[in-house]
């Protein structure tokens, strides 16, 4: 950070602060919801009384290898190889997709199969589904975001951009693998 | 972290850049731009009308306070179903209380203030040739003027605005069918917010980067004037508050529309049981007031700075203290954090929990005094030029301090329960963060209207807005503290039908009349304003020979700021009338290789070499004045 950066017309690294920033409100969003639960559920004397779906674990899994996927990712385009990186890149894209129907499917089964509704007169089971829902919001915006380094790769992007794409990707993705993680060990420690 | 910044070579690439990018038309120089300084301009017009809008709503129902038993027909003519037979009906008196509130607060005072401010200054007075994301800042304005023009839309629908009162407590909120304004007008209101609040997450972000990491060699932290402090704390606030009132409205949208329950329960509505169990009003003033008291400080923080600077500036005299100014705005913002629970003591909070909000609460008058001893001490024996900037910075102080004395009573939990929700708290807020706020703006536009349009304000129509609004502010607002006092309750669409309170009429009536004389007054503003930009005297670089950086870039705006280089910072931004110096003010970018005659030791306290210097340049002048 410390040369060239006030004549760095591009200010890749003030950008890149930017997507820190906004980690950080994002985050504030998810700890005011979880605080919110703990508010209502403690001031309230509602339990969740809800064992979370098997399918949670799987698609907890799924995200974070495509963590890892994403970290090789980023290793390969740090070593000029991008065929592999690209490669990696999709199947970050692809496992992001598996875990966003895996999330769906969670929910289906929550519904149909367990009967928790998101409309309870218990509104401690609705904030798995406000977790979950507000979750994949963003799970969304990332993928697209993957997308978006997936296509630049195809184009004759120069390396600094390259990178500084794969590190904004990278911020967003493994911050979502964290907070995913922490709303699914908050559920858990929370079901009886 | 900015301050080994190389100049000569990146500097040839920018300008080549510079030409690429922007080839000028209409559309991207007054409409998408991304220049900071067009976005700032865009900010304070359109904060500046809605802040007009804001007042006329709260000219109209002082009119209902003042004269509840008059019928005005020009009230129908003007706002027909909303006005019947000439009298405002009770629920767009309701309607008129929340908007009023949601656009002085929200789109005035947090988006008109820290939206021009920060985007004018931030980049002027840390050596930056724009935001970190001039794009991102674009969408900030874009998005605030998308939400303004959703909340004054809600004029328009069948049932009228929301008129829950600008904190949107459940169940009124969440019920449509609760009252006429939760129905459409609420929905609008909520989208409304929502776009607000995207704006000023962007906003922000961009305000804390741009601070962090794009300042001009030289510049640390400790060299960046108290405006730029302010912003900056004043855009943390923001990004932490914010996304709290995010996750409140979304539940609150969640109850709403699709019948959840997360704040609403035992309902009954119009004889009918409505299915709501379980939920819990109370979480959404939490998550509320975990916004909306950072909030408060999001509005008084950057008008704190802008008076720092403006007093400083016209005194000629360092701001006194200058780093427990910084450490009392440090405070202030993390105090704010953990206060919240002041505004909901009487909810049925446990008194103990109270108790710790009290102390809180109580805590942040040091910070403040602080502040105010600060003001008053930099005014202490100061050269003072009263320009209209500096009047107002002086009224922002003073309203600071007569509305500050207040919140102490309201900070105590066991007063507050006489207190609460009455007249008492509407002349504690209107003065202390309202005038208070407002004038500290209006000392911003007076003072770097020069900077933004080129032209200089007129100072005679200034001084004359001054102190007609001075005067009237406090006289609208003086007298409320004794309706408080007398448990006048606030938002009651006609109180003087009760017969204990009927004797408040007469003050009413002075109320009114001193708000329509200090609403006459802003229209000498508005004239100054629109006339200055187009035939105001033209400015000349300096116009009130401030050490600031802003004020080394040319009168012509450029996007990049500067021509060339972009200047260095050698010294602090308060060198004012220092013993020695030719001249009664020493710009940032003047080394003290050219001040010789006016360094002291402490110049020189991380910068041994330049001490040594120092002391020899001392030795020898001492020889050589005894020589002659």
């Amino acid at each position: 950070m410390a040369t060239g950066q006030q004549e760095d017309r591009l200010n890749l690294g003030a950008k890149k602060f930017n997507m820190w920033i906004f980690i950080f409100t994002s985050f504030m969003f998810f700890a005011a919801l979880s605080s919110g639960f703990i508010v209502y559920s403690g001031g309230k004397g509602h339990g969740l009384n809800v064992i979370m779906p098997q399918v949670f674990m799987y698609s907890t899994a799924v995200l974070f290898i495509s963590s890892i996927t994403l970290i090789l990712a980023s290793r390969a385009a740090k070593r000029l190889q991008f065929d592999n990186q690209r490669r990696l890149l999709w199947i970050t894209l692809l496992l992001g997709i598996t875990f966003l129907i895996l999330q769906l499917y969670g929910l289906y089964v929550l519904a149909i199969k367990m009967g928790v509704y998101f409309v309870d007169p218990n509104a401690s089971r609705s904030f798995i589904y406000v977790f979950c829902g507000m979750h994949l919001l963003h799970i969304i915006a990332a993928l697209i975001v993957v997308a978006s380094t997936i296509r630049s790769t195809y184009k004759n992007t120069p390396q600094v951009k390259n990178l500084y794409r794969m590190e904004m990707t990278s911020i967003f993705w493994h911050f979502l693998d964290i907070i995913w993680i922490y709303l699914y060990v908050f559920l858990l420690l929370n079901q009886y | 972290m900015s301050t080994l910044a190389v100049h000569d070579h990146g500097l040839v690439h920018h300008e080549e850049g510079h030409e690429h990018h922007h080839k000028a038309t209409f559309l991207n120089t007054y409409v998408f731009s991304q220049d900071h300084k067009m976005i700032a301009k865009q900010f304070l017009i359109t904060g500046i009308t809605m802040a007009f809008i804001g007042m006329c709503l709260s000219l109209l129902f002082r009119i209902q306070l003042a004269y509840p038993d008059k019928t005005f027909p020009l009230l129908e003519t003007l706002l027909g179903r909303f006005a019947p037979g000439g009298r405002l009906s009770p629920d767009f008196y309701m309607s008129l209380v929340t908007i009023h509130g949601t656009i002085m607060v929200f789109f005035v005072l947090t988006a008109g203030l820290s939206g021009t401010f920060a985007n004018l200054l931030i980049p002027l007075q840390v050596g930056a040739r724009d935001m970190a994301s001039p794009f991102v800042n674009m969408l900030s304005y874009w998005f605030f003027l998308a939400a303004s023009i959703i909340m004054l839309s809600s004029f328009f629908v069948q049932k009228g605005p929301a008129s829950g009162g600008w904190t949107v407590y459940p169940p009124l909120s969440a019920l449509p069918k609760a009252m006429p304004g939760s129905a459409e007008g609420m929905t609008l209101w909520l989208v409304s917010m929502v776009c607000f609040i995207g704006s000023s997450l962007m906003g922000g972000i961009n305000y804390i980067s741009t601070v962090l990491n794009m300042r001009t060699k030289g510049m640390d932290l400790w060299k960046m004037p108290l405006t730029v402090w302010a912003l900056f704390l004043t855009a943390v606030l923001g990004v932490l508050s914010f996304p709290v009132l995010v996750a409140g409205v979304v539940l609150l949208i969640f109850d709403r529309s699709f019948g959840t329950s997360f704040y609403l329960s035992d309902i009954v509505l119009n004889g009918t049981v409505q299915p709501f169990e379980g939920g819990s009003p109370i979480l959404f003033e939490h998550l509320f007031w975990f916004l909306g008291h950072p909030e408060v400080y999001i509005i008084i923080m950057p008008a704190m700075g802008i008076s720092s600077e403006v007093l400083a500036v016209n005194s000629r005299k360092p701001i006194f203290g200058y780093h427990a100014m910084v450490y009392s705005l440090i405070g202030i913002a993390v105090l704010s954090f953990i206060v919240w629970g002041h505004h909901m003591f009487v909810t049925g909070m446990n008194p103990f929990l109270g108790g710790v909000f009290m102390i809180t609460t109580l805590i942040i008058a040091v910070p403040s005094a602080v502040k105010t001893f600060n003001w008053l001490a930099t005014l202490w024996r100061g050269n003072i030029r009263f320009t209209p900037g500096m009047l107002f910075a002086i009224g922002m102080v003073s309203f600071f301090i007569s509305g500050g004395l207040t919140g102490i009573f309201l900070g105590n939990s066991a007063l507050d329960i006489t207190l609460h929700d009455t007249y008492f708290v509407v002349a504690h807020f209107h003065l202390v963060m309202g005038s208070a706020a407002i004038f500290g703006m209006l000392a911003g536009v007076y003072h770097w209207f020069p900077k933004m349009f080129r032209r200089m304000m007129d100072e005679r129509l200034g001084y004359l807005h001054f102190w007609i609004t001075f005067i009237g502010a406090y006289l609208v607002f003086f007298p409320m503290h004794f309706m408080g006092l007398d448990g006048v309750p606030r938002r009651y669409y006609a109180f003087t039908e009760f017969p204990s309170m009927a004797r408040w009429l007469s003050v009413n009536v002075f109320i009114t009349w001193a708000a329509f004389m200090t609403g006459a007054a802003q229209i000498a503003f508005i004239v100054n304003f629109i006339y200055s930009i187009f035939w105001g005297k033209k400015t000349i670089q300096n116009p009130w020979q401030s050490n600031t950086l802003e004020w080394t870039a040319p009168i012509e705006h450029h996007h990049g700021n500067w021509i060339g280089e972009i200047p260095t910072v050698y010294r602090w931004p308060y060198d004012y009338s220092k013993p020695g110096a030719d001249e009664d003010f020493i710009p940032q970018t003047v080394p003290f290789s050219q001040t010789m005659s006016s360094n002291l030791p402490h110049d020189f306290e991380d910068n041994p070499e330049g001490l040594e210097e120092y002391n020899k340049w001392t030795v020898t002048n001492k020889a050589n004045e005894q020589v002659k």
